[in-house]
Parts: structure tokens; C-alpha cells; sequence
């Protein structure tokens, strides 16, 4: 759309699966008519002959021939409509209708500002008594988010986040957790078709202050502090965001269990290790969060066992190469590292990007790989640049040392450890302090 | 009788939209020069790479120019300015 406001006509082409998605981004983009034209998902895995067949072939959106729609789209004389382009003003109302608590709860549900589970409907007593769990102004503005990067940023203030944190069921003590989760510039509903979630670990004295539990079952639903911090966080993203709706703004094809509530504390008190959020910048007595886009793959053992390493080369190689892992261990874990000479999170890091390889073959034949990487590597930066010059058989590197994490988090009644496709965003680690 | 309750709107602040215009399109290809630009998705540089074979085939008047822009889903000025000073019409894909 940059180049059509620079004179330059131009049509892109999409997939058909994204018909509704690209036609609602060009509304919002205020240039509703610009050319698009269509073809059969996938391109991705297609042959060159299977290509060539879907230019000659029919715009299965359009209904038409394919090059017909891409050649009409650059010549011809414009429509009214196509100079004038769409202004609107979408402002959002403080408060809604006044309805039936029955009724209200309909509307919600039907306007996909739910997560499909019955929400606490956010009245304003209900908000002003959230509101008094932060000593923040309700119109402070808290940040911008948007489901994905190619569609308009959304803003919204404290209140709005308050109105989100009603709707989950949290309590005004959380408000700190939730405002800097919301302030953190990372969505919890990415629009991504990889169908990614937003995981966040809590640091810091407000882990007790508001009875966030680091022990048995930390990253499930058996604890209410965790559960509803999380899925606020979740619900705020798409509310404050502009939504979270299948084939409009939301796009993941799987879709993410992570996505209903993915936040836990840190089990500071039992692991042998620095804190995450001290590794991060951060003193112990300070409280933070930190985001990591994620949940995609998830794998786990036990141990750590005499045959620990071949288990974590195993387990690395199986990563997806364009995200890291979030590594979470359990406290009896992490202690069997330390006995095995490993006492810090950097050694252990340090040993996973060391040991953590695959066949530049394998590296290579993967969707972000090309998508992501490969233009990097072409352009000569490094570490891609060499990875991409090895040979197909050469075992390379596929995480550097800061895409790797650990966490350490659960109660204590099994050896178990994860990792968890985990990649730091937005602001990373955040103070929850300034949000108090 | 029903109590009616009032309640927040949980949506943020959309930004207002602001009517933007197309550009005048071609009375013509003949002879223009038009970017093909490859926006490096998986697999997009084979189909624009059809794309390219099928004007050298069908409409061989029309100078075709691929291009792309550095990196995956980031706006490229650089790239953007090139287009504009070298070219009449550019296609983008394959995007989502």
C-alpha cells in the first residue's frame, strides 16, 4: 500500500485462505480496493509445474483466470471508490448498553470477546474495586498490541486492562502482573498460523504477595493466582488488541492449549540457580515478568540420568531451528545438574548451544528456516550466513547462546523437565513494580 | 422484573482510518517495467519465478524485474525507493 501512495500501482498476491483476512487489513488500512488476487494454498512443498498451473489456472476467490485479475489490476481506469479510499472512526464505547445479565452475557460470547468459557461480566463496581489493586490512573495508557505485525496497533489504558482482568476472574492484588503483562509490547493471541502462545514467568516477591504457587502443578490450572493471571493476560490480548477471531485475526491452524493460561512463577526458594529475572538486569528483591512467544513444541524427560546428554541432543535436535527452547526443570532437577558439575544456568545454556545440532539438510528444509533465516544468510550475516554454506551432511549449530533459557519451576514430586519452544519478545523481562 | 446491568466495553482504542487512494493504474504494459517482488516465504521465489517465465512467454513487451527486500515481513525503504524511481508497476507474493 506504501507504493500505491507513492504512484506506483501494484496488486499482491495471497493464498485463498487469506481472502477475509487481507480484505479486512486493507479496510483498515483505509485502501479497500486494492488489487489482490488469489491462489491455491499451499505454494509451500509445490513443484514448479504445480506452480505454473496455479498462474494458469483460476483465482479460486475471484473466479476468474488468475493472470486475468493481475494484469486488470495494473491497467484500466480507477473506480470512485478507489480514489476516494474509506475514513472511519472506530472509537469504542467506555460502557455498553445497559442489558440482561442473560443478554450480556450473549453479546459477549457472540462478539468473541470470551475465550468460549463463561467470563465474569465486568461491572463497574466489579472494575473500580480491580482498579484499586494498582495505584496507577485509569487513563494511563498502558501500551500498543496487534495480532500480528502487518496489522494496526491498538491502544488502551489501565481501566481497559481492569475490564479484561474482571472478565478472567483475577483479583485487584494481581493487577500489577497483569498491567506489565499487557505493558509488555507482546500479544498472548499472535495470529500466526504456527500457532504460537505467549508464555510468561513471574519473578520476585510478588509471587507470594499474591499466592502464586512455584510447587506442585505450577503450570496448570491448581492454582488461582497463576490460572487467572494467565488467562487475562490472554483475554486482554485479544480484546485490546482488535481481536482474536478465526479466518479474520487469528490464523493459527492447530491452534494452542498453551493459549488459555500459560503464566507460573519461578520456584526461586528451591532452585540452586540465579533467578531468571536476575540474569536479566534485575535484583532478586525486584519484581518482573518475562514473555517468551512459544508453546509450539513441547518435549520432556527425566533426570537428569547417566544418559542425560544423548536424551537433551536428542530432545534439541527435535526443536524447530528458527525458536529456542524455554527450558523448565523441576527443583529436584536442577539439583541433579548442580551435582553433576553443572551450578549454573550458563553452563547449562552454554552446554545445550553447544550440543544442540542438526544436518545443515535438515536445518535448511524448514518452512521459517527459508522464510526467516535464509534471507539473513544470503545477506551475509553470520551465524546463518555460514550455516548456510555448510555442506548437506555438516552438523551445525542451530541456537545461539541467547535463544536458550531455563526456568526452574514445580514441587518436587518427580525429576521431570521440559522444553518448550520459547523465544523472548516484546520488552523480555518487565517490572511489575512500576505497575503497583 | 429483569435487572438491567451496566457494563464496560472490554475492546482497546482502535486507530481512526484514513482514506488513502490508489494509484493511476497503466494504460498499458507494453514496454513498462514491473517488479516482481519475492516476499520470501517459503517456496515464493519458484512461483514468482513462473510468474517471470510466464510474461517472458505470454507478454514479452513487459520488462520484468525481480527483487526483494532484505528480510521477511519488514517494510524495505530501500527496496520500496528503487521501485519507485526504476519502476511503473510492481506484484507482490506470494503473502499471506
Amino acid at each position: 500500500m506504501k507504493l500505491e501512495a507513492a504512484g506506483i500501482p501494484a496488486i499482491s498476491i495471497h493464498t485463498h485462505v487469506f481472502a477475509r483476512l487481507v480484505k479486512a487489513t486493507a479496510q483498515a488500512n483505509g485502501m479497500p480496493t486494492v488489487r489482490q488476487v488469489f491462489v491455491p494454498q499451499p505454494i509451500v512443498g509445490k513443484s514448479a509445474a504445480e506452480l505454473r498451473a496455479y498462474i494458469e489456472g483460476e483465482d479460486p476467490v475471484h473466479k476468474r483466470p488468475f493472470i486475468q485479475g493481475v494484469l486488470e489490476g495494473l491497467t484500466g481506469g480507477l473506480t470512485a471508490e478507489d480514489r476516494k479510499g474509506t475514513s472511519f472512526d472506530r472509537t469504542t464505547p467506555r460502557l455498553l448498553p445497559p442489558d440482561t445479565e442473560e443478554n450480556l452475557h450473549r453479546l459477549f460470547a457472540d462478539q468473541h470477546w470470551t475465550d468460549c468459557l463463561p467470563i465474569v461480566l465486568p461491572t463497574e463496581e466489579r472494575v473500580a474495586a480491580m482498579l484499586r489493586g494498582t495505584s496507577q490512573p485509569p487513563d494511563r495508557i498502558v501500551g500498543h498490541l496487534s495480532p500480528a505485525s502487518f496489522r494496526e496497533l491498538w491502544a488502551f489504558d489501565v481501566e481497559k486492562v481492569a475490564v479484561n482482568a474482571v472478565m478472567a476472574g483475577a483479583k485487584p492484588e494481581y493487577m500489577p502482573v497483569i498491567l506489565a503483562l499487557a505493558g509488555s509490547g507482546m500479544t498472548a493471541r499472535s495470529s500466526s498460523t504456527t500457532s504460537w502462545s505467549t508464555i510468561a514467568v513471574v519473578n520476585g516477591p510478588i509471587r507470594k504477595e499474591i499466592g502464586m504457587s512455584a510447587g506442585i502443578g505450577a503450570m496448570g490450572p491448581w492454582n488461582h493466582a497463576n490460572t487467572a493471571i494467565g488467562r487475562a493476560y490472554c483475554l486482554l490480548s485479544q480484546n485490546l488488541q482488535g481481536g482474536s477471531v478465526p479466518d479474520e485475526t487469528y490464523m493459527g491452524t492447530l491452534g494452542n492449549w498453551y493459549s488459555y493460561s500459560a503464566v507460573f512463577p519461578e520456584n526461586e526458594e528451591r532452585s540452586p540457580w540465579e533467578p531468571y529475572h536476575v540474569q536479566h538486569g534485575f535484583k532478586p528483591q525486584d519484581s518482573a515478568v518475562s514473555v517468551f512467544l512459544g508453546g509450539w513444541y513441547t518435549q520432556a524427560g527425566f533426570g537428569p540420568r547417566d544418559t542425560w546428554e544423548e536424551k537433551f541432543r536428542h530432545c534439541l535436535a527435535a526443536c524447530e531451528p528458527f525458536i529456542g527452547p524455554l527450558l523448565v526443570l523441576d527443583p529436584l532437577v536442577a539439583r541433579g545438574f548442580v551435582e553433576r558439575g553443572i551450578d549454573t544456568k550458563q553452563k547449562l545454556i552454554l552446554w545445550c548451544a553447544e550440543n544442540a545440532r542438526l544436518t545443515a539438510r535438515e536445518y535448511w528444509d524448514n518452512q521459517w528456516s527459508q522464510t526467516l533465516l535464509r534471507p539473513y544468510a544470503v545477506a551475509g550475516i553470520e551465524p546463518y550466513a555460514s550455516r548456510f554454506k555448510a555442506q548437506p551432511d555438516d552438523l551445525i549449530r542451530m541456537f545461539e547462546e541467547d535463544q536458550i533459557h531455563v526456568v526452574v519451576t514445580g514441587g518436587e514430586t518427580q525429576g521431570a523437565w521440559k522444553m518448550i519452544s520459547g523465544m523472548r519478545r516484546g520488552k523480555g523481562t518487565i517490572s511489575v513494580d512500576e505497575w503497583r | 422484573m429483569t435487572e438491567l446491568l451496566t457494563v464496560h466495553d472490554p475492546r482497546g482504542y482502535p486507530p481512526a482510518v484514513t482514506a488513502k487512494q490508489l494509484a493511476p493504474r497503466l494504460e498499458s504494459l507494453d514496454g513498462k517495467r514491473i517488479f516482481l517482488v519475492d516476499c520470501l516465504f517459503d517456496n515464493s521465489e519458484a512461483f514468482m519465478e513462473q510468474l517471470r517465465l510466464w510474461f517472458a512467454e505470454h507478454l514479452p513487451a513487459v520488462v520484468i524485474a525481480p527483487i526483494k527486500p532484505r528480510e521477511s515481513w519488514v517494510d524495505d525503504p530501500e527496496m520500496r525507493a528503487r521501485i519507485e524511481a526504476d519502476g511503473d508497476a510492481a506484484i507482490l507474493g506470494v503473502g499471506l
